[in-house]
């Protein structure tokens, strides 16, 4: 029976009977535990920020609702992420570029680690003492202190040796088989960091270049239109840094877990190509209601944003795809019969449909943010805070949860058991139904007008802000769900970690096998001066003329100021 | 490029065009842009000593035709409070005489962000009456959420 397989022994086995090197061992789970340890603090900051402003809970003097904000998305978006991404690469690179991580790579990971904790801590502890309640996205003139700057600063170089040490492994590979096209697994991890390096150039130019001089006190003013085209540079990219490691598991490893192919070898690598062309000069469609930048700048990358519509609808093909034929492989008959095929009782399995699930209204909210026009009726408004909880914060998390529970154990050598699995589905449906209550609320009375980020108010009893109140006491019972789900994710870490019994046996790592019929990709897919070239290219045409015009249509700047 | 796949991709493309082409047309035929000025004021502390924003408030400029000069501040606005006649068209001007602020009126389109330095521009016109609320939808520090104002657009006697 394919739904048992998860806890079969002899389906744990795989083929190449994979096992980790210690040392990558180390390095992998040290990045998973930061991220898990991450997850805990920033849950924690979402229930009682959310209780907050639903009028449940009057916080102590010592704590802020807006400290709090600050503190849920460094840790949960900033940090949880960063570490699980980064983490989840290099196992998968240790899986497929011959076992094990070469030495280098190591070096390079721990140098990435280590810089990385280290901005994390000193960003975190200046959150706690309230030094630097700016939200994630920081913007100028509202000054933090400068050592929450220095410690973003950590964590953005920190995540490029992470990329080198990707980079290195892969390259290593192609030395050893000239001529050959790299595994699937390693192209979509190079793809991904050579995204997050472009997309980083831009938060590490406004961090190094103007917050920090500007903070320390070595210049006066700053350029905030500057400093908020810079954040969005790098900022819209920032999602698919977050999305495509979702997909790598969707490509690469699913279809292994629903015992079917990947049926083809080219397109998937296409979708991540795409995604490094558009990923980037897309930023305005953030900044689509502010002065100083023009409205065919503006257009021009709504334009650009709209164009990832091609990649998501081929990786929605591709994926339904491949459980479609492995549900026919299976014996399934009808139109549909294969969805009765698929392993429903394997966590690894259902936690990302899940994500999958919630990623349709995900996107088309997407769309309707981005759509020029519409935005205006939304932007800043909960709607948006909305639309990132189902993407980010629903389809990328809850594939990573899906990736977790198989991961880990196969790192510590322990058996995913049947409770625990048992326990992974019930934690998938506790999150999807607290954002069913949690996000879907907020698109609703974000389209009513109800404002992101802000604390309990009622707006002078003013009829429109009344009518919000009862959404949040929804949008506090999603909340509530979500921080469960949380605590049981965690519980599943740690259990796998510590108390799941040992197994001698390998536990199995998937990954999927190309189908016989797919074509080995063209060459030009994997020459990367073309696609940085033209990635770099596209950038310069959407960014010159309107970083020029905010150097020219310049004020005088800005001097820093503490609002909290 | 299987069957199936080549129809799921046209529907793709097609869709991606109308959607653009909707959104095209609105902007360079009926006008519909965000706000997008490139004005600029003295150094955003001093804003208060040097036209326009030495003197923020509500002006009548024609026929049911008003202009709001329009400065916010950490956690207000002046005029906090701004009333004109039902079927006005109001033309705003705004900015922040500090950090970055916005200016939101829920039931209509305007949604303006305002950056300390620079003029945010949009217009408006105002067929229901009514109590409007603004507030400041950008986080500004520890009052944000008390950030607010009122447009009182009196019904027409005519």
């Amino acid at each position: 029976m394919a739904e048992t397989a998860v806890y079969d022994r002899k389906a744990n086995i795989d083929s190449s009977s994979f096992r980790f090197q210690p040392e990558d061992k180390r390095l992998i789970l040290a990045h998973l535990s930061f991220a898990f340890g991450a997850l805990l603090i920033g849950t924690i900051a979402g229930l009682l920020q959310t209780l907050q402003r639903a009028g449940w809970i009057t916080l102590p003097p010592q704590i802020g609702y807006y400290q709090l904000l600050t503190a849920h998305g460094v840790l949960l978006a900033l940090v949880f992420t960063t570490f699980f991404i980064v983490g989840y690469f290099y196992s998968g690179l240790a899986r497929t570029l011959g076992g094990e991580l070469n030495p280098r790579a190591r070096v390079l990971g721990w140098i990435g680690f280590y810089m990385m904790s280290v901005g994390v801590i000193i960003a975190t502890a200046l959150i706690l003492v309230n030094e630097a309640t700016v939200l994630y996205t920081f913007y100028a003139p509202m000054e933090a202190s400068p050592w929450f700057y220095v410690g973003a600063a950590l964590l953005v170089v920190g995540s490029w040796f992470s990329a080198f040490a990707v980079f290195s492994s892969y390259l290593r590979w192609r030395r050893e088989h000239k001529g050959e096209s790299s595994p699937l697994f390693a192209f979509m991890a190079v793809a991904t960091m050579i995204l997050w390096l472009h997309a980083t150039l831009g938060v590490a130019v406004e961090v190094v270049f103007q917050l920090i001089p500007w903070s320390f006190g070595w210049v006066d003013r700053i350029n905030v239109s500057l400093s908020r085209t810079l954040f969005w540079y790098f900022g819209h990219a920032l999602v698919y840094f977050w999305l495509l490691p979702a997909y790598v598991y969707w490509y690469v490893n699913i279809p292994k877990i629903v015992g079917g192919k990947i049926f083809s070898n080219s397109l998937p690598r296409l979708t991540f190509l795409l995604f490094i062309l558009f990923s980037i000069p897309v930023g305005f469609h953030h900044q689509l209601n502010e002065p100083g930048i023009t409205s065919f700048w503006k257009f021009l990358q709504v334009i650009l944003t709209m164009m990832v519509v091609v990649p998501s609808l081929l990786t929605a093909f591709s994926i339904l795809a491949t459980f479609e034929l492995a549900g026919r492989a299976k014996g399934a008959k009808g139109l549909f019969g294969w969805i009765k095929k698929l392993p429903w009782k394997d966590a690894r399995f259902f936690s990302p449909v899940m994500a999958m699930l919630i990623f349709v209204p995900a996107g088309a909210g997407g769309i309707i943010l981005a759509s020029y026009q519409l935005n205006q009726t939304v932007h800043n408004t909960w709607f948006v805070t909305g639309h990132f909880h189902m993407t980010l914060a629903s389809t990328v998390v809850l594939t990573f949860f899906g990736i977790a529970i198989w991961l880990i154990p196969s790192l510590t050598g322990r058996k995913l058991t049947r409770n625990m699995n048992r326990l992974g589905i019930v934690q998938a449906i506790l999150w999807g139904v607290g954002m069913i209550f949690l996000s879907g609320t907020m698109h609703i009375v974000g389209l009513m007008g109800a404002p992101r980020r802000s604390a309990y108010a009622t707006y002078g009893n003013h009829e429109v802000a009344m009518a919000w109140l009862p959404y949040y006491d929804i949008i506090a019972i999603g909340a509530v769900f979500l921080f469960v789900g949380s605590l049981i994710e965690l519980y599943i870490f740690l259990h796998l970690m510590f108390v799941a019994p040992k197994t001698n046996e390998p536990v199995q790592y998937p990954i999927g096998d190309m189908a016989e019929t797919a074509k080995e990709p063209p060459r030009i897919l994997e020459r990367w001066s073309v696609w940085i070239g033209l990635s770099l290219t596209l950038s310069i045409i959407a960014y010159t003329i309107p970083f020029i015009s905010l150097f020219e249509h310049a004020p005088p700047g800005s001097l820093p100021i503490r609002t909290w | 490029m299987p069957r199936y796949e080549k129809i799921w991709m046209i529907f793709g493309f097609a869709s991606l065009i109308l959607f653009l082409a909707i959104l095209g047309i609105m902007a360079a035929f009926m006008g519909l842009n965000p706000p997008d000025s490139l004005r600029t004021t003295v150094a955003p502390e001093k804003v208060e000593t040097a036209p326009p924003f030495d003197q923020p408030g509500v002006y009548q400029i024609g026929p049911k035709e008003y202009r709001v000069v329009m400065l916010s501040y950490v956690f207000g606005y002046n005029p906090g409070t701004i009333t004109i006649p039902q079927g006005s068209t109001v033309h705003f001007e705004a900015t922040s005489r500090d950090v970055i602020h916005g200016v939101y009126v829920p039931g209509t389109n305007i949604n303006l962000m305002l950056i300390p330095g620079h003029i945010t521009e949009f217009t408006q016109t105002f067929n229901k009456p009514g109590e409007y609320l603004y507030l400041c939808h950008e986080y500004c520090g520890v009052g944000h959420h008390l950030m607010q104002g009122r447009i009182i657009v009196e019904p027409s006697t005519t």
